[in-house]
């Protein structure tokens, strides 16, 4: 059996919320939408899991403020303690209120920067990659439901126009 | 969706659909320049060429090119410097902040205020890097391994905090920015045809980095925003806090404070806030926004500038207060002097332009209007220069030893290099206004429906 890709174009995102809940209620699994702006209740109402970003930028953190540590344990304790205006110089724990500030700055450095990494690896997006979005007006004005369909292809078409799509395309695999 | 009070003002000013938010934000980067654009970038573009011929002139002769002297070592560029820095700030402000405390009012403002961080931030980075002397062994202020004998940098100093500071701070606020333009790059590109502008098209194909606004990314760019947003919130604060400790940790009475962190954060703020409206009142007319940054937008950093500016009223209050308080004779006189001695002419601009002009935005008349605030913000800008340049130069002009007092006056060179940064700001700003999405629109258009005038009167 042939499977058909159908493009369900929505112009209202409260439409499009709506429609999305009624038609995963009706056990047709929706391969995607894309939308001109973040809309809020989207992930939940397909179904998505929430994302670990956070986690990865709290992780990252963790490496920073390490490696800061580290980084500064060796140039100030191990490698050259100086003596500079009588402050101790060596141990790090006595030393450690002066290196506060650069700690946090590495903290900061890591996660900010190896999230962001982390997020654009995750979302294949990289310089000069190529948009998969079937209709370009997704980034403009127009909210696009993506189904594939095996079978009974009138049957999700009614069901998109019944849910307020205001156009329906069909592409043939 | 959105849920907002009726009697908040619409954000978004005439019947505007999404179409006409893409529409309106694409236009400057699609039509052509005009008159006024190209007149205005005429002008950065030789006060920068001017500048970049004082600075070669200082790297090729050296510092003695600039006014200073054995007593007053440090002045124009470390003012500038720190002017440059305080301008930063409030971009992270409204990007980081406000997203915090969900202000929907930065969503028009945000990615003007960010640009202008940056552009700023790098014009900052010039005076320390051409103070250096050799601008070409810069990297000596980084951790590096080297061969001179483990030659490393002093992680006790608030110098190299500075360093750690400014290049996390300007990268990291480099990364915010871009996160938020992928999905508005995405938006001109769909926009541009392949046939007409190919060029362009592709350009922005390839900054655009291949996003086509799947609901799983945009998830995920929710909550990167957020958390980046988190990070740069302590970020923002550290960064003028350690700006502060290069003087508060130093023993010369005037700068060996306590409260110079917290004074100095909030400086930061009402000086960039000022930059941000003296910015935003020319753009939105440029570029036709006024749909978009309207009044109330104005209104809400004018309180903002408000509230920042009686407490640095009150910082520069309690530095009196403590320095008469503390029985230190130095600490005395050299605030005494500051008022009366041969500066008291940059003390009375600084105080006037800081503390009393900041006052008038508590009539409503004037804090809701766009002359007076263009105007104000103008004499703030010049305030919080010279802000910075009393606390440093009257600090040092009078030195321990009558016989090291001395006067600084800057020579040509100074003022060119100053010059000529502002040119370079205005340079990039333009180029900017000409090739980027200026308003987050994407994020806009979440808003249109809750916040956009239209939807609010239908209620």
């Amino acid at each position: 059996m042939s499977k058909n890709t159908l493009y369900g174009i929505f112009d209202c995102e409260l439409v499009l919320l709506a429609a999305v809940k009624e038609i995963r209620a009706n056990n047709i699994e929706i391969k995607e939408v894309y939308s001109p702006f973040p809309v809020h209740g989207l992930d939940k109402a397909l179904g998505l899991k929430e994302t670990r970003m956070g986690i990865t930028a709290f992780i990252y953190g963790c490496i920073g403020l390490s490696l800061g540590a580290l980084m500064i344990y060796n140039i100030m304790i191990v490698d050259w303690a100086q003596n500079i205006g009588g402050k101790p110089s060596f141990t790090f724990y006595h030393n450690m209120p002066a290196f506060v500030p650069i700690m946090f700055e590495c903290t900061v450095l890591f996660a900010a920067h190896l999230m962001s990494i982390t997020y654009l690896i995750r979302c294949g997006l990289f310089p000069g990659g190529e948009s998969d979005s079937p209709d370009v007006r997704t980034t403009d004005d127009k909210f696009l439901m993506e189904i594939e369909v095996e079978g009974n292809v009138a049957d999700v078409k009614a069901m998109l126009a019944k849910n307020g799509a205001t156009e329906i395309n069909e592409k043939d695999a | 969706m959105h849920k907002e009070s009726e009697i908040r003002d619409p954000l978004i000013l005439g019947n505007k659909t999404y179409h006409d938010i893409s529409k309106d934000i694409a236009r400057p980067v699609e039509g052509k320049a005009n008159k006024y654009w190209w007149i205005l970038f005429s002008l950065s573009l030789g006060l920068f060429i001017w500048g970049v011929l004082c600075m070669a002139y200082t790297i090729g002769t050296g510092i003695g090119a600039w006014g200073l002297n054995k007593t007053v070592n440090w002045a124009w560029d470390i003012t500038n410097f720190v002017w440059w820095i305080g301008i930063g700030h409030a971009g992270t402000l409204i990007s980081a902040v406000l997203l915090l405390f969900r202000q929907k009012w930065r969503m028009s403002i945000n990615r003007s205020a960010e640009a202008m961080t940056i552009f700023g931030v790098a014009q900052a980075a010039l005076f320390p890097l051409i103070h250096m002397g050799r601008p070409w062994l810069a990297y000596y202020v980084f951790p590096i391994p080297n061969q001179f004998g483990s030659l490393w940098v002093n992680f006790n100093s608030p110098l190299l905090w500075d360093v750690f500071a400014i290049s996390t701070y300007f990268s990291v606020s480099v990364v915010f920015w871009y996160i938020g333009l992928i999905p508005d790059f995405a938006m001109i590109r769909d926009r541009m045809s392949a046939t007409v502008s190919p060029m362009k098209k592709k350009l922005y194909a390839f900054l655009s980095f291949g996003w086509s606004g799947k609901a799983k990314h945009w998830q995920r760019f929710e909550e990167v925003s957020l958390v980046l947003a988190g990070l740069a919130t302590p970020l923002v604060f550290s960064v003028h806090s350690i700006v502060s400790m290069d003087f508060a940790t130093s023993i010369v009475p005037g700068w060996h404070t306590t409260i110079f962190p917290p004074y100095f954060v909030l400086g930061a703020l009402f000086s960039g806030f000022a930059m941000v409206e003296t910015l935003l009142i020319i753009m939105r007319k440029v570029v036709s926004l006024e749909a978009y940054i309207t009044i109330k937008h104005i209104e809400y950093m004018n309180v903002i500038i408000l509230l920042t500016g009686s407490l640095v009223g009150s910082a520069y209050i309690t530095e009196l207060f403590m320095s008469w308080y503390s029985g230190v004779e130095f600490e005395q006189y050299a605030f005494l002097n500051r008022a009366t001695g041969p500066y008291w002419w940059a003390y009375v601009i600084m105080m006037t332009c800081n503390v009393l002009i900041p006052q008038l935005y508590w009539f409503k008349s004037l804090r809701t209007s766009f002359v007076a605030t263009f105007v104000l913000s103008i004499f703030i800008n010049i305030g919080m220069w010279f802000e910075r340049f009393v606390i440093i130069v009257t600090s040092l002009h009078r030195d321990y030893l009558p016989s090291a007092w001395s006067m600084f006056s800057p020579t040509f060179i100074d003022i060119g290099i100053f010059l000529g940064t502002i040119g370079f700001f205005f340079v990039l700003f333009l180029l900017y206004a000409r090739t980027f999405p200026v308003i987050a629109q994407a994020e806009l258009k979440s808003i249109l429906k809750s916040s956009g005038s239209e939807y609010k009167n239908k209620k």
